[in-house]
């Protein structure tokens, strides 16, 4: 599939492989084996931390270490949730949101932090999860559900005053975007993080050892603010579905 | 893959990416220029202005993601190979 590169192959060094992946075969279904080895890392990841947040038996009154950081966490996650939907309508969405930009911090770092390149796999590579755009895809349409059932659940068939509320003439942009909204969810998140990886890569291929660390940190600090984005997009789409235009509130 | 296909390919992948650079680029340059002219004229707000920016560069920045995934799938993924 890709012609073009196969020379980077060559080396050990250095090592790109796009479009190659380590099918899996689960019924009738061609699944990529190597984002599920990934995802389920960086699931466990999470779980762990949330499992050894939970049982922490000496919870103390002044945080300190660990429990500092995960106060840190919750807060940080809290005010994003809180900044897009409002003091009043945050809490029922914050677990949807939180983890959604956990997710995806956790896997694009993990692209990056965790030695990948060690495993071996056949005919592809592990790499971030988010690398690959059916995870990116099934985060965005995920989005797209929440923003419907919050709207609907908010609102009932009420919601569909939504698409006509300020002018009718504005219909079609409005149905346009329901379509628009999970694609450019989903190829910003997929573009940024392959972008990253394939500019290390091609980087490493042309000088191994010590000018790729400033870009890596840079991949560090934009894969940081994509899941930043990813999350407050959501939740602007959700505010956007349950805040009526007869009842905005100003600001 | 046939060759006209292929140069063609490689050409609009060139094409795609270059010109999807230009509109950000220059809504970056107004966005950041703004942001410093609003951090001389307010120094204490810097915290909040950086923030703000940095969330605007990347919604301006992903435009030109986009051309980089056409232009990614015209060299990985051609459709018409």
């Amino acid at each position: 599939m890709i012609d073009a590169l196969t020379f980077y192959n060559n080396l050990t060094l250095a090592e790109l492989e796009v479009g190659n992946h380590f099918y899996w075969q689960i019924g009738n279904f061609q699944v990529h084996g190597q984002v599920f080895m990934t995802s389920w890392f960086v699931i466990a990841l999470l779980v762990i931390a949330a499992i050894a947040a939970i049982t922490n038996k000496k919870v103390q009154t002044a945080p300190s270490g660990m429990q500092n950081f995960m106060e840190y966490v919750l807060e940080f996650l809290r005010d994003l949730a809180k900044n897009q939907l409002g003091e009043k309508d945050y809490r029922p969405w914050l677990p949807f949101i939180a983890t959604l930009f956990l997710f995806i911090f956790v896997s694009n770092w993990s692209g990056a932090l965790v030695p990948w390149g060690l495993i071996e796999i056949p005919d592809s590579e592990l790499a971030a999860p988010t690398n690959d755009i059916n995870t990116t895809v099934a985060l965005a349409l995920l989005t797209s559900l929440a923003y419907f059932y919050a709207g609907f659940s908010k609102k009932g068939l009420g919601y569909f005053a939504n698409y006509i509320q300020p002018i009718p003439i504005l219909l079609p942009i409005k149905i346009l975007e329901d379509f628009t909204k999970p694609l450019s969810l989903s190829f910003r998140l997929f573009g940024n993080i392959l972008a990253d990886e394939l500019v290390v890569a091609v980087l490493v291929f042309l000088v191994p050892l010590f000018v790729p660390l400033p870009l890596m940190a840079l991949g560090l600090f934009t894969s940081a603010i994509q899941a930043l984005v990813f999350a407050t997009l959501a939740g602007a789409y959700i505010h956007e579905a349950i805040e009526g235009y007869d009842e905005e509130e100003h600001e | 893959m046939d060759p006209i296909i292929a140069s063609a390919s490689v050409i609009a992948a060139a094409l795609a990416v270059g010109l999807a650079a230009i509109g950000p680029g220059i809504g970056q340059g107004n966005a950041s220029g703004q942001a410093v002219a609003g951090i001389a004229r307010q120094p204490e707000a810097e915290g909040k202005i950086r923030g703000t920016l940095l969330l605007t560069l990347a919604f301006m920045e992903s435009l030109t993601i986009y051309g980089l995934v056409i232009s990614l799938v015209l060299l990985f993924a051609n459709p018409f190979s």
